[in-house]
């Protein structure tokens, strides 16, 4: 079985997907895995690549690849699927993997299951499990095309420790090809809000408050606490149609779909459409003061408490216990 | 400036979601459906660069069963010129994404856009794939998931979400938009929209006369309910809370 992983990089780092991704490689059985690495200046990052599972590594270098773009990206993918002809080809399902591996899937008339939980080979076909509904029901799906394209939901997939006495072999994917006329739609900068901020998404732990925190003056509180425990910071769909939180922040069906180790629910009651968008988290914990709540009902720890109060003892507590 | 904007009906995100028992589609009956969210944003923001540009027109175009004409009639409603139903036979989980795509590529065939908006995704199946898709059969430029949007002439300036930022793309018309929560705020039908809406053109086209093979490349073998969480407790303190954390499931 042969798979290509389409690896991301972000500011010069490796992003924890593309290990997740390789991990995921190992774990179908494939001993020939292939990450296409793609930018400008990151053949340095080759070598971890096969720290985590990788048995080569095709790097995508080119002026015009510096940046994500849908036209150039999709240009070396296709470029290394031709190289390759793998059976299997895997994506982060991250902003820019949502976008990118649609684009593929039509022009290489292929079958892309988008957002997977799960994934296995079943002897003859790829099956995976991926949610409906923001999660309020799950479709076993099976790809009738070769190669089959997959995308994972970040976090679902633990990473393998890397062992640094594995190599791939490295080698360069002809890009010449590309040139500026490819790419329509350009990217012109990248804004990043709030320096080294962690996006709810790809957080192995999300804090996020409700309504019944009062007013967007009082995020004091889940800010303080998400910076202790190293979490990304969430809100419902009601704070952020009132304007108290940014709508990248919002957690649901009709914001984003997460599954970190820990999400921590504060004053939040769990409208169904919130807790569509969370339920598949590892371990939650909810605070709220009213125990009738159903966010409770997905708790594995609940704290019927009002936020003010336990929340700055939890935060000093916490940091205490990190030491 | 002539925009088409693609929707879909989707269940309310209220919905209590319960499987028929075929394992392959869920319970419609009785179920309240709307335009997915997000699909809203791009007729909103299609009608305001309508009315901006001063001329022009925006049509909605929607795959979907019969059913699925209420949808195209909310986005009449709110102000679309006309619309086109394509319609399916199939369940609408039974057709997949890329099936779906070359439907609206082919319905697309020799009508002329300078912009084609949808939401980034729609809140049944969740794909978050259409947009890609039909820009990539089109082979035209897209820009997904804009949260802020600028048209000049033919230059188009767009920001699009990325994980803990943005990301500003430029790029020429006829493009492929998708809309993402925060480009705007969709209006209300008005009365007299929602009466308007009733006289406006639909072109109805059959799905199975369109010469496409909509046999699935992702095929759903049986859907499932969530698994069922383990059991929680109710903690008594923020001690008790601090050590469940640090010594029970050890994440901190």
């Amino acid at each position: 079985m042969k798979i290509l992983i389409v690896a991301e990089t972000k500011e010069s780092a490796l992003r924890k997907t593309s290990f997740e991704l390789l991990s995921q490689a190992s774990e179908l059985g494939s001993s020939d895995i292939t990450a296409l690495l793609i930018g400008k200046g990151v053949a340095s990052l080759a070598p971890q690549l096969g720290h985590y599972g990788a048995s080569q590594v095709l790097v995508a270098e080119h002026d015009l690849l510096e940046h994500y773009t849908t036209e150039g990206y999709t240009y070396a993918v296709k470029q290394a699927i031709d190289s390759l002809q793998p059976d299997l080809v895997l994506f982060a399902a991250s902003a820019n993997g949502k976008d990118l591996a649609p684009r593929l899937s039509a022009r290489l008339d292929a079958g892309l299951v988008s957002d997977a939980l799960e994934l296995k080979h079943d002897g003859s076909k790829f099956v995976a499990v991926r949610p409906l509904f923001a999660g309020k029901a799950y479709a076993n799906v099976s790809i009738a095309s070769s190669p089959a394209l997959v995308s994972m939901r970040p976090n679902v997939v633990s990473v393998k420790p890397a062992d640094a006495s594995r190599s791939a072999e490295v080698s360069n994917l002809d890009v010449s090809g590309l040139s500026a006329d490819m790419i329509r739609a350009k990217v012109t900068s990248v804004e990043q809000s709030g320096a080294g901020k962690l996006d709810v998404a790809e957080a192995d732990i999300v804090v996020s408050g409700g309504r019944g925190l009062k007013g967007p003056e009082n995020f004091n509180l889940i800010e303080n606490l998400a910076e202790v425990l190293g979490a990304a910071t969430g809100a419902s769909r009601a704070v952020v149609d009132a304007g108290w939180r940014p709508h990248g922040e919002q957690v649901g069906q009709t914001g984003k779909t997460v599954s970190p180790t820990l999400y921590v629910a504060c004053a939040i009651s769990g409208a169904m459409q919130h807790m569509a968008g969370m339920s598949s988290s590892k371990y939650i914990v909810a605070i709220n003061t009213d125990a009738e709540a159903p966010i409770f009902k997905v708790a594995t720890y609940g704290l019927v408490a009002d936020a003010f109060e336990v929340l700055p003892e939890l935060t000093e507590k916490l940091k205490a216990a990190k030491g | 400036m002539d925009i088409i904007v693609c929707l879909k009906q989707v269940p309310d995100t209220t919905t209590v979601i319960q499987i028929d028992p075929s394992g392959k589609e869920i319970v419609r009956d009785g179920i309240t459906n709307i335009v997915s969210p997000y699909d809203e944003y791009a007729i909103e923001e299609a009608l305001n660069l309508r009315d901006a540009n001063g001329d022009g027109a925006v049509t909605v175009l929607t795959v979907g069963p019969a059913s699925a004409k209420d949808a195209l009639r909310s986005g009449l409603a709110m102000g679309a010129d006309s619309a086109i139903h394509v319609i399916t036979d199939e369940s609408p989980l039974g057709l997949d994404s890329l099936a779906t795509a070359k439907l609206i590529t082919k319905a697309l065939e020799g009508k002329s856009f300078d912009i084609l908006f949808m939401g980034r995704q729609a809140i049944d199946d969740d794909a978050m794939q259409m947009g890609s898709l039909v820009a990539e059969l089109l082979d035209i430029p897209q820009i997904t998931t804009v949260i802020k949007l600028e048209v000049n002439g033919k230059a188009v300036k767009a920001h699009r979400t990325i994980e803990g930022g943005i990301q500003v793309v430029e790029a020429q018309l006829p493009i492929l938009m998708t809309a993402q929560k925060g480009l705007n705020t969709p209006r209300y039908p008005s009365m007299k929209g929602i009466l308007k809406a009733k006289k406006k053109p639909v072109e109805e086209i059959q799905a199975s006369s369109m010469g496409i093979d909509l046999s699935p490349k992702v095929i759903i073998e049986s859907m499932t309910m969530p698994p069922a969480r383990p059991a929680g407790r109710i903690v008594g303190s923020v001690d008790e809370l601090v050590k469940a954390l640090t010594e029970e499931i050890k994440v901190v």
